[in-house]
């Protein structure tokens, strides 16, 4: 706690580099999953190439993936992106896919039925009424993301992991607590922060 | 590269096949340790309603926890090594069969537990009759999440001093010898990718035929 209270501008630092590095894995996951997930709520032959080459990725161990890259990008923050957007897809796919199929039939006719175009109700309707689920995908992988920065201090791409492995490395305890802690409270946090926005949502959407 | 993966191999026989059976012994066990705690509970949790809140909000809790900071979590408290590791990967492997177990029992039609009461079926015929079968296939569900999660945990569990297929990786990265971080990336991947194909395939088989979906 002493090493935590004295050291903090360094796990400040650690900490601020571990959220831009997700959000921007976040971010490019998100715009890549958007268009495909919409696709994939209209055919179910996209849908399920989709799921399946993103499940693929998905399954592969976090550290083994890193690895891969390396021959292809080589180490560093290009590396660690690269992955989580990886990781990040099969899950976002599915959810935007889902939460556009699960919109009701009849609201889309009463949308087309006052003269909307097929883009107007997709953002207008079909979108925010999927938003819930959508959310509810951008969980798991905001967490998936954080999750895997953790391990991609490891090819050198900074973050709270950076001080897990300096501590294993100089055996030094309370720089493993202060970073693994951390990294813990920042993937709950957000799960909690995202999991009230999708039940704002929820309600919204419902009313 | 693959060729000099491949020679990286067949000059270091002995270690590969000591770190793939650590692997699999790692997880095969911290999955079995896991399912031993995680249905049990399940099955209890499910039925009182306080319970059943309280396991989902924990293991809601524990699944968002990265991998990592468990394994390193446990150093300090536990040291470095294969048990050390087993422990973490346990307790990783708990949360996703604890909660489709809840889900699995819960999400029952309260009907079909109905009618099988009506006829004077006991709890414990509800249970091993009704609801086990039922809830079976999502049970396996959480099996096939957390062991996808305890196979790609066991390769971080190289920083512990886990051993495993992990340990051809950190050193491959360690030193950039490519060939090395293969002989660990390509095998552990398959082996993830095997457990995935092999859950699946047994969930269907024991999934009831009057729920199966298409």
């Amino acid at each position: 706690m002493t090493w935590f209270l004295r050291n903090w501008d360094q796990v400040a630092v650690a900490l601020g580099q571990h959220v831009m590095i997700a959000l921007t894995a976040l971010v490019i996951a998100f715009a890549i999953a958007l268009p495909v997930g919409i696709v994939a709520a209209r055919r179910a032959r996209v849908y399920a190439f989709a799921i399946t080459i993103a499940g693929f990725l998905y399954t592969i161990p976090t550290l083994a993936f890193l690895a891969l890259l390396i021959p292809l990008v080589g180490l560093g923050r290009t590396n660690a992106i690269v992955a989580m957007v990886a990781f990040s897809l099969v899950v976002l796919i599915r959810n935007i896919a889902t939460g556009i199929r699960g919109v009701a039939p009849d609201v889309v006719d009463a949308a087309r039925g006052m003269g909307m175009s097929a883009r107007q109700v997709l953002l207008r309707i079909e979108l925010p009424l999927a938003s819930p689920v959508i959310v509810a995908g951008l969980r798991v992988a905001a967490v998936t993301v954080i999750s895997v920065t953790v391990v991609a201090a490891y090819v050198n791409a900074g973050g709270l992991g950076t001080l897990i492995f300096n501590g294993i490395a100089g055996d030094h305890a309370p720089k493993i607590w202060s970073g693994a802690l951390t990294a813990c409270a920042l993937a709950v946090i957000v799960d909690g922060a995202l999991a009230l926005v999708e039940h704002h949502l929820a309600r919204s959407s419902a009313a | 590269m693959l060729a000099q993966a491949w020679q990286f191999l067949i000059a270091h026989p002995t270690q590969f096949v000591t770190a793939l059976g650590v692997h699999i012994a790692l997880s095969v066990a911290a999955l079995t340790i896991a399912a031993g705690i995680a249905i049990p509970v399940g099955i209890v949790a499910a039925h009182r309603p306080r319970a059943a809140f309280a396991a989902i909000n924990v293991a809601n809790v524990g699944r968002t926890l990265p991998s990592l900071a468990v394994l390193a979590l446990v150093m300090p408290l536990l040291g470095t090594g294969f048990l050390p590791s087993l422990f973490a990967l346990s307790l990783l492997a708990l949360p996703p069969i604890l909660i489709n177990t809840l889900v699995g029992i819960r999400g029952i039609d309260a009907e079909v537990v109905d009618a099988a009461r009506g006829m004077g079926m006991t709890a414990r015929g509800i249970l091993a009759k009704i609801e086990w079968p039922l809830a079976l296939p999502v049970i396996f569900a959480g099996l096939r999440t957390a062991a996808i999660q305890v196979i790609s945990g066991a390769v971080l569990a190289a920083f512990i001093g886990g051993g495993g297929l992990g340990d051809f990786i950190t050193a491959g990265i360690a030193m950039m010898a490519v060939p090395q971080l293969l002989v660990g990336a390509i095998p552990v991947t398959l082996l993830a990718l095997g457990a995935d194909y092999a859950f699946g395939a047994l969930q269907r088989r024991i999934t009831p035929r009057g729920l199966r979906a298409g």
